[in-house]
């Protein structure tokens, strides 16, 4: 080639000389280009410095994968410089992907069986990070000789090397057990390590294993304790504690054998409390000993004062000043929360204080510490720190905050009051980082509170004076002043809060969060159907109403556009119906399914009634019930005595009522209809019935069709059935559902019209009256 | 289980980079470069130990040069803090210049200390002594 050869740190120190990216790839191009060359000329003196470049510009991120037989060759060189790099270079550059992995096995096994250590060592080291299953299985004899028989720093690799061939191959764990006997009694801390790692492996991957170390639980306690008391040794303390990594290697093992064995955690017991007040925290060392040792003794079965113990120190961490201890000490109370409950309130006021670090990651895991921790007893004081909490966070955190706030408050509100003032709170502090559903939630809880609603509309209207920026919050306040806006002029409220509201004044503030620009469309829709109710509910003049809802008439919003139509035509040619459709809201069940199912029967309003089903927004819900049929009785909010369902039951179809006796409704002609009925608890007005038609003789009947009515103060629904034929006897019955919806409770009679054709030919009809319901289906 | 080991420099660069877990090429320019994002934002308030993905992060500064360790979770943050700083002592003792000319050397270390993800050893002087040894057959 003729260049002079460039040495490695000419070259590290060209790359960064290099001030822009192009120079450097353009200097790293040429070297490569320079090394191929050099490989293909087979030089054999450079080799070791072409290599070392090629790695370094591996380093950088560069693809060096032709340095790969390079690499190989220098492996099976005799001299040990070049062996060396050899290795280090196929420990970069190779893995089991790679083709090349194979032909190491080769120089590998030669090289195990060379008589000096230090190369031993080496292919020991690269056998242990590189080797595929096949090669370890090839080779694990050998390693296993030379875990028994070779000197000392070479029997050290060769466990660290059984190590990795037992995670690769589970299998050969069993040529090392009986060694790993014999090992445990050594003193080296070197080959004790890699020992213990070497068990502990074995004992993760199988439990036969588990149970035969399970008797080496005393001497391994021994070792331990050994450690504790050994005193200073110079080679291997650190800080004053002697070997901690040892330490911790140990604590390891005897996590891994006293889980699930009472006599195993029972031999421990006494040293785990020693090493657990016997070393020193003042440094980092001491605390990483101890943090193990309490993972230890929470992850065996220890005694309980043991327990105590440790989660005592943990508290102690907590108050420790150094951030580290203090986040590693939070996570691992996080684990511990379900299980030592009591012990764990005593260090409450700590982890409340936590949330004052100045660390985030810290703060993220006290809060969820803090939520876990509340119960029924301490939820008040609790909310009150978090909602602190919640004013100063930053952004990031307010979702987390608030949501986990909303559903302890749900979990453990002692009264309906301090809920929903509770929720008002976070609303007002979390602004727009409450989860999605927080508004619908709070809605609802505030028309179950019939008692409280003249206290909740003069808050929501405070609130909402003071502030329109928050959504949710405006959301809610506008929506509960117009459904409860009399309340909110009347006089009689026992609060301390006796502000005297103009009605005047009420509409200018909706009017106000109406042409904001801060509101989001679903806010300002919610404000105009607020506004069309208090036209009923307040007693003053309507004309300033009749004003702003033509004005939005003719807005770009395509949702307020339509809603200001149609509430014009109330105003002007249904005036007689506004009164009824904009009556109080019935009592709202917590399922989205039977708000859908309330649905007007193409009701007066012919174009709100479709249009409300086409809402796409967030609170469609609300809405629908909002275009309900007035049709439907009203139920006045006291007389539902079932509320608060939870979501799950929607989906049940279980009835937990005893369940109806089905009725056989015809039979005739070959022919038999069957009704069996299903009353879901979810909802008392309704019940589910199934048709099923089958053949009593042999034969095909077709075009089955089954038509049925009830009387006027029933609705009914049928869905499509299953099909149009009856097989015969043996074969499955034709079914239908009907739904009835009987909110009146009247008794159940039904008219049925029955049309097929039997297999012998001429079609039929049939007409059927069923007064005899069984009691249990209608009431 | 150990999963990498990087020496980055406060500008971002690495100086050093082991991984004990097969990554791509380009994927480990980009790990790299989010894991250093990540640990010069923080300050010297904050702990050193950061989830990421799904394992965590600790490092520690030492004037210019930041050490980044990725382990999973069954691993004590604290043992592996130490693990850090013991490598640290380690250098300091064999390197009287400046370590990144000779990377070659800082590699054969950390292989003695750390393999296939597992601390094994963790005496200075036994660390040190293969070294001497290849020392003194380089020269001879």
């Amino acid at each position: 080639m003729g260049d002079p050869l460039v040495t490695l740190p000419e070259l590290i120190r060209g790359v960064r000389g290099a001030r822009t990216q192009a120079m450097e790839q353009e200097l790293v191009q040429r070297e490569c280009a320079r090394i191929r060359g050099a490989i293909r000329a087979g030089d054999p003196q450079a080799g070791t410095t072409n290599l070392t470049k090629l790695l370094y510009i591996h380093l950088l991120g560069y693809p060096a994968h032709f340095g790969q037989m390079e690499c190989l060759k220098l492996l099976a060189s005799p001299q040990f410089h070049q062996k060396r790099i050899g290795y280090l270079g196929a420990a970069l550059l190779l893995d089991e992907r790679q083709d090349a992995h194979l032909l190491l096995t080769n120089s590998i096994k030669n090289d195990l069986a060379h008589p000096s250590p230090c190369v031993q060592g080496l292919a020991l080291a690269c056998l242990g990070s590189l080797g595929s299953a096949g090669m370890c299985r090839d080779l694990a004899g050998e390693v296993q000789r030379l875990v028994r028989d070779a000197p000392a720093p070479v029997r050290r690799k060769a466990v660290a090397c059984a190590v990795h061939i037992v995670r690769k191959v589970p299998e050969l764990s069993d040529i090392f057990v009986p060694i790993c006997d014999r090992l445990l009694k050594e003193r080296s801390h070197g080959l004790l390590h890699g020992t213990l790692l070497l068990i502990t492996e074995m004992c993760e991957r199988s439990p036969d294993v588990l149970n035969h170390f399970r008797k080496a639980v005393p001497r391994v306690v021994e070792m331990l304790h050994n450690l504790e008391v050994s005193g200073y040794s110079l080679e291997h303390s650190i800080m004053g504690v002697s070997d901690p990594f040892l330490q911790v290697r140990v604590l390891r093992l005897l996590r891994v054998l006293g889980q699930g064995s009472e006599e195993a955690s029972e031999a421990m017991n006494d040293t785990l409390a020693q090493v657990a007040t016997n070393t020193e925290t003042s440094h980092n060392v001491g605390s990483a000993v101890l943090y193990e040792t309490v993972l230890t003794i929470t992850a065996v079965h220890s005694a309980p004062g043991l327990r105590v113990l440790a989660v005592n120190i943990l508290g102690r961490f907590l108050l420790s000043r150094d951030r580290n201890i203090r986040s590693v000490a939070l996570t691992s109370l996080l684990r511990l929360v379900h299980v030592e409950q009591s012990a764990l309130q005593r260090h409450r006021a700590t982890v409340l204080a936590c949330l004052r670090d100045p660390d985030p990651s810290i703060h993220r895991r006290a809060l969820d510490l803090s939520l876990a921790l509340m119960t029924g007893a301490n939820v008040r004081t609790m909310t009150q720190e978090l909602l602190g909490f919640l004013e100063t966070c930053p952004l990031a955190m307010k979702p987390p905050c608030a949501s986990g706030l909303l559903l302890a408050a749900e979990r453990f509100a002692p009264n309906k009051r301090w809920h929903i003032d509770t929720m008002l709170q976070v609303l007002t502090m979390a602004g727009s980082s409450v989860p999605d559903d927080a508004v619908s939630r709070l809605i609802q809880l505030i028309v179950e509170a019939g008692e409280l609603h003249p206290y909740i509309v003069r808050r929501l209207y405070g609130a909402l004076a003071r502030d329109i920026s928050q959504q949710p919050l405006v959301q809610v306040a506008t929506w509960c002043i117009g459904e409860y806006g009399d309340l909110l002029l009347a006089d009689s409220c026992e609060e301390a809060e006796p502000v005297q509201v103009e009605e005047g004044q009420v509409l200018a503030l909706l009017e106000r969060v109406l042409q904001s620009h801060l509101s989001l469309p679903p806010t300002r829709a919610l404000a105009l159907t607020a506004l069309m109710k208090l036209s009923t509910r307040l007693p003053g003049d309507i004309d300033r109403i009749r004003r702003i809802v033509s004005v939005f008439g003719s807005c770009h919003d395509i949702e307020l556009q339509q809603r200001a139509v149609e509430y014009n035509a109330l105003f002007r040619k249904y005036d007689h119906l506004r009164a009824s459709v904009l009556e109080k809201m019935p009592l709202v069940k917590a399922e989205e399914e039977e708000g859908a199912e309330v649905v007007a029967p193409g009701g007066q309003k012919g174009a709100s009634s479709s249009s409300t089903q086409e809402e796409p927004s967030q609170i469609a819900d609300l809405l629908d019930l909002l275009g309900g049929p007035p049709a439907a009785p009203l139920v006045p909010a006291g007389s539902d005595a079932p509320v608060a369902e939870s979501l799950l039951d929607l989906l049940e179809d279980v009835t937990t009522a005893p369940p109806i006796p089905p009725l056989t409704v015809w039979e005739g002609d070959g022919l038999r209809l069957d009704f069996a009925f299903q009353r879901p608890p979810a909802d008392p007005h309704l019940l589910l019935i199934t048709a099923s038609t089958s053949r009593t003789s042999p034969g095909t009947a077709s075009g089955f069709l089954l038509q049925a009515a009830v009387p006027k103060s029933l609705q009914l629904e049928l869905e499509a059935p299953s099909g149009t034929s009856v097989p015969g006897p043996d074969g499955a019955p034709l079914s239908q559902r009907l739904r009835v919806r009987n909110p009146g409770q009247a008794p159940l009679r039904m008219r049925l019209r029955v049309a097929y054709t039997p297999p012998a030919g001429v079609p039929v009809q049939e007409t059927l009256e069923i007064n005899d319901f069984p009691a249990a289906a209608w009431q | 289980m150990i999963k990498f080991f990087l020496m980055v420099n406060k500008q971002g660069q690495t100086r050093l980079s082991r991984y004990y877990e097969h990554v791509e090429i380009h994927k480990r320019t980009m790990l790299e470069a989010e894991v250093i994002k990540n640990c010069l934002s923080r300050s010297k308030e904050q702990c050193s130990f950061i989830e990421y993905k799904d394992f965590k992060l600790v490092y520690r500064q030492y004037a210019a040069l930041f050490i980044v360790v990725g382990i999973n979770e069954t691993e004590n943050e604290m043992a592996v803090y130490e693990l850090i700083h013991n490598f640290v002592e380690v250098l300091d003792r064999y390197f009287s210049r400046v370590i990144m000319f000779n990377l070659d050397r800082v590699h054969i270390i950390l292989d003695e200390m750390v393999l296939n993800g597992c601390i094994v050893e963790t005496n200075k002087n036994r660390i040190l002594a293969p070294l001497f040894v290849l020392d003194k057959m380089a020269e001879s």
